[in-house]
């Protein structure tokens, strides 16, 4: 009996050369403890040396190697052959984000948006390292934790379509670790993420599809964070508004 | 913003941007269910106008009053009400869903369970629907 195969059609986009992406079929052997990645891998070593695509930790980790799987957003180190028994498996660049080559898209837009979120702890004054760590109780980091392990994979933003049709959106993401450390108790910057998190491209832009929590292969929920820093924004708003002592 | 950065960022002009098709919310069932939730709205926009149409017939006298409601009973305006009845069943689901993702409740460090906080919103949505056709059940007794 002939060994089984499995065929991947993956999108191919040479620069300067293809006008618009054009597809490429592959059919490799098939193993079933390959992910993606791995027969990605087969095909580049073996098959055709010319593919090009991101990748490095195989672990679900380091977030490079996000691609459409079967119009899925998926870490390919975390999607298995198996899973797409018996279908030839489509391949494609994330959604939503310019191609530069191949399954390589340009992360540019995506890392300006996480800077500009300052997803750091801001103190207004430092205390010395003489005075010790910034304690917090476990309700407190409880609060935040699951924000954290958001592993930068921009799964989200290939799953959101307000993302898609509106590009200046800040997007899941990096709202979700605006959020996180605005939720910080050691944190003192909420005011100065404000403008960005809750001005023209920020959390009004969402309407809540929910995709972006669907696809985390983390866990994250960053639609609970945007709706959660809409209700804040709305607040601050209503205090500074109709409350004398509240701060415009 | 960047500028350190700009020597190692792509040559834009060799980009390929993707464009979304008009058609994307057919694409997936969750993006047509979110379509459908924002649909709800019309339908029930549409019913509270009628409604406040309603109550204005009411203050012109019971003739009027009858007059529309004998339209209200017609089988284009019975078709419409059924459907914005499951319209607002629908978005009222999703509503409480979304209460407990936006408004989560906290029990010491732990989150109460999403699925409780929906069953028990839509629990009381029921009592409360109950309690609101005894009373007008009531009242015609």
């Amino acid at each position: 009996m002939a060994d089984p195969t499995v065929t991947l059609n993956v999108t191919r986009y040479r620069p300067g050369q293809d006008q618009a992406p054009t597809s490429q079929r592959y059919t490799i052997p098939y193993k079933t403890d390959w992910v993606v990645l791995d027969a990605l891998n087969y095909i580049k070593d073996q098959m055709d040396g010319t593919l090009s695509y991101r990748w490095s930790c195989r672990m679900g980790v380091c977030g490079s190697c996000g691609m459409m799987v079967n119009g899925v957003p998926k870490l390919t180190c975390a999607a298995f052959l198996r899973d797409y028994h018996d279908q030839e498996i489509r391949v494609e660049p994330l959604m939503n984000f310019p191609v530069i080559r191949d399954l390589v898209i340009d992360l540019s837009d995506f890392m300006d948006k996480l800077k500009s979120v300052k997803p750091w702890i801001i103190r207004k004054t430092e205390k010395p390292v003489s005075e010790g760590e910034y304690l917090q109780s476990p309700a407190e980091l409880e609060s935040y934790k699951q924000f954290t392990q958001c592993i930068n994979c921009m799964l989200c933003y290939a799953a959101c379509p307000v993302y898609g049709l509106e590009p200046d959106f800040i997007g899941p993401a990096a709202i979700a670790l605006g959020y996180r450390y605005n939720m910080d108790s050691r944190d003192e910057g909420k005011d100065s993420r404000k403008d960005i998190l809750t001005g023209h491209d920020g959390v009004w832009q969402c309407t809540f599809v929910g995709e972006c929590s669907e696809v985390c292969p983390k866990h994250v929920d960053p639609a609970a964070a945007i709706q959660r820093t809409k209700v804040d924004a709305a607040k601050d708003w209503f205090k500074s508004y109709l409350l004398p002592w509240g701060q415009k | 913003m960047g500028s350190k950065m700009s020597g190692t960022r792509p040559d834009k002009s060799k980009l390929y941007h993707p464009q979304m098709p008009a058609t994307w919310w057919l694409q997936k069932s969750s993006y047509l269910l979110f379509m459908l939730r924002e649909l709800s709205s019309v339908f029930i926009a549409i019913f509270l106008i009628v409604y406040l149409v309603q109550i204005y017939q009411l203050t012109r006298g019971p003739e009027a009053y009858t007059a529309f409601a004998q339209n209200l009973s017609s089988p284009g305006w019975v078709v419409f009400h059924f459907l914005a009845l499951l319209f607002s069943l629908f978005h009222s689901i999703t509503w409480f869903q979304s209460t407990a993702v936006v408004m989560p409740l906290r029990i010491g460090a732990r989150e109460l369970p999403r699925q409780l906080m929906t069953g028990l919103n839509i629990a009381a949505l029921i009592a409360v629907s109950i309690v609101i056709l005894i009373f007008f059940n009531m009242l015609r007794g």
